[in-house]
């Protein structure tokens, strides 16, 4: 017999009984139409959590210049004279897939308002350490790359240090001074609060890194390089081809030797794929489960076919159907019901994503993988779930069958 | 000769004990014989029709259609040798209910893997042969006994099988059907058919050209036309 015969045969089957097979199709269609809503939540939830995680600076590669040896005595890290702004330049230019590079310098100052004085840190910085750190201008505007070349003394604060220096005043346009030269403030930063580690963000002053390096600290080296990669996966990549331009710059062979390290936030970067891995772990469950039972409610309502058609099967039987065409009879009738339940739970689940998109504040992404997966899981579903009932159809004795009431 | 049955014996197990349905039948049936086989319920009646219709196999012995042994194949070969060389006419029918009188007649055309366009002209040669033609695109439901009778036996026709088995098709016919019916039986018999006819009532049986009465797994008579057979 052939095989389009089969699924006519099992499509007029499904036809005549319409209601039912509607009834057995809705469970497979809310098992992939919740499998694909769910993992598309379950991506948009994902997405979110890479992103905040990545602004705290999970794809950060930090740079620092090494701790030098003075008379067998090593020094503080960063603390050695080596590392320069060419080689942040250097950084840029020669290294793919990294979105910014921010050198910085730093030191402790006292900082004076008129009578009013407070110890805080001053970063010599530039444009890409507000991108890198995630800062924003609260009020004025933040320093740029002309006041970069030009060594403007021109200062951008944080709230703490307006706040002590200026109390309720906008220090926008005053003056402040740093080791009694004066600064023009042009830019209060947004209240960042405390990090994780306790420190207060905006505890800070920012200067252009020229005019630090070169009229407040009287410095030739930088301190900190920040790299920030463009993907999580980029990472190890990014940090070892750092570490070779950096050694063929400063002529080191042997890696023992360097006089820098390159760090990476390892510990948020494990946590991130840990807990991305648990998402995708529960969604995975999820569509599991939901399916299954779509595909039990197949193999119930089957059986209860096979057991209602057994006359049927016997006259096919007697006519002469063989095991096969009866097996690939019903076999057909449970794989059409998933598949056709599989395509109608796609549509509503991609609708419902969208819905919820639009009306729950929830972003969603939806993708093509749960989309097919859930789809041939369906169709699989409906075979595995069809094999026993077609069976035992057609191991039916024919005598037996067509005597059945 | 399209029927030779040597030596057949069906037993079953029932518990520990061996209980024989059939105990050693010998039949040979001759091509465009009409042979009626009668016996009361119990007499092994039901077991030999179902071995003739290949629907059952026999324990023991020799069962050759055609010249071919079928007595010992495999289910599916059973099921391929019903569909080319028996036709079923059954008492209730058995036709499928929720496809066309045309649809049902087809059926084991389907099976034998024939092409749906020249299933549907041959379908409709048998229905137009017992005169339902105009019936085609009705279901089964909206037919009367003698007219679903009639679509069974085109259905029966279809695949111009060796021999028409035929169990009580009378049974739940009224006086005029079951006329109806005979007499297509009878039309059948003149053009050549080999048909197996299995009833209790006597007076059909007197439409055969043969008849044949098994008791107790045994044929006990064997009769030419006419011959009216005492079956109780």
């Amino acid at each position: 017999m052939l095989f389009n015969e089969s699924v006519i045969i099992a499509l007029k089957a499904l036809y005549s009984n319409k209601l039912r097979s509607i009834l057995t199709m809705l469970g497979i269609i809310i098992g992939v139409g919740a499998v694909i809503a769910m993992v598309s939540i379950g991506m948009g939830v994902r997405k979110k959590v890479q992103d905040s995680i990545s602004s705290l600076g999970s794809n950060m590669l930090i740079v620092q210049a090494g701790a030098p040896r003075v008379n067998g005595v090593r020094q503080a890290a960063g603390s050695g004279e080596n590392l320069k702004l060419d080689d942040s330049d250097a950084i840029k230019k020669k290294i793919k897939n990294i979105d910014y590079v921010a050198p910085s310098v730093q030191k402790a100052y006292q900082v004076v308002n008129g009578n009013q004085n407070w110890n805080t840190t001053v970063y010599g910085i530039t444009y890409e350490y507000m991108s890198i750190r995630s800062l924003t201008v609260n009020s004025g505007s933040f320093i740029s790359d002309n006041d970069i070349n030009t060594r403007t003394r021109v200062a951008v604060i944080g709230a703490t240090v307006a706040s002590n220096l200026f109390g309720s005043t906008n220090p926008v346009g005053k003056n402040i001074r740093i080791n009694n030269d004066p600064y023009k403030i042009i830019g209060v930063l947004d209240n960042k609060g405390q990090s994780a580690m306790g420190q207060d963000q905006d505890d800070c002053v920012l200067i252009p890194i020229t005019t630090a390096m070169e009229r407040l600290m009287a410095l030739t080296s930088i301190r900190t390089i920040n790299v920030q990669v463009s993907s999580a996966d980029k990472i190890d990549q990014v940090q070892a081809e750092i570490e070779t331009l950096l050694r063929q710059r400063h002529r080191i062979k042997n890696p023992a030797d360097d006089d820098f390290q390159v760090n990476n936030l390892t510990s948020i970067m494990e946590t991130m794929t840990s807990t991305t891995t648990m998402i995708t772990l529960l969604l995975g469950s999820i569509a599991a489960i939901s399916l299954v039972v779509g595909g039990i409610g197949i193999m119930n309502i089957m059986m209860v076919s096979v057991t209602e058609r057994t006359r049927e099967i016997g006259i096919r039987k007697a006519l002469g159907a063989t095991f096969n065409n009866i097996m690939m009879q019903f076999l057909i009738e449970s794989i059409v019901v998933s598949v056709l339940g599989g395509l109608v739970g796609i549509i509503i689940g991609c609708a419902s994503a969208m819905a919820i998109a639009q009306f729950g504040g929830f972003n969603t992404v939806i993708t093509l993988e749960p989309i097919l997966l859930s789809f041939f899981f369906s169709v699989g579903i409906g075979l595995f779930f069809g094999i026993y009932p077609a069976r035992k159809a057609a191991k039916l004795d024919p005598i037996e069958a067509l005597r059945y009431e | 000769m399209t029927i030779r049955l040597e030596g057949i014996k069906k037993i079953y197990q029932i518990g520990t004990q061996e209980v024989a349905a059939l105990n050693g039948i010998n039949l040979n049936i001759k091509k465009g014989e009409f042979a009626a086989l009668m016996g009361p319920s119990g007499s092994g009646k039901s077991t030999l029709m179902n071995i003739l219709g290949c629907l059952d196999r026999p324990t023991v012995g020799s069962y050759k259609l055609d010249g071919k042994e079928v007595a010992h194949l495999s289910d599916d070969d059973l099921a391929k040798t019903r569909n080319k060389k028996i036709g079923f006419v059954f008492q209730n029918f058995n036709l499928l209910s929720r496809i066309s009188a045309l649809d049902n007649v087809a059926l084991p055309l389907v099976y034998a893997g024939i092409g749906r366009k020249e299933r549907m002209e041959r379908a409709y040669h048998y229905l137009k042969a017992v005169g339902l033609d105009t019936r085609a695109d009705h279901q089964p439901n909206e037919l009367s006994g003698g007219q679903r009778q009639r679509v069974a036996i085109a259905r029966a026709l279809v695949n111009d099988p060796s021999i028409i088995m035929a169990d009580e098709p009378t049974g739940n016919l009224d006086t005029k059907s079951t006329k109806e019916i005979m007499n297509i039986f009878i039309d059948l018999h003149e053009q050549g058919k080999t048909i197996i006819l299995v009833t209790h009532e006597p007076e059909i049986a007197t439409c055969a050209s043969r008849q044949l009465l098994v008791r107790d797994g045994v044929i006990t008579r064997d009769a030419g036309k006419g011959e009216k057979m005492d079956v109780v």
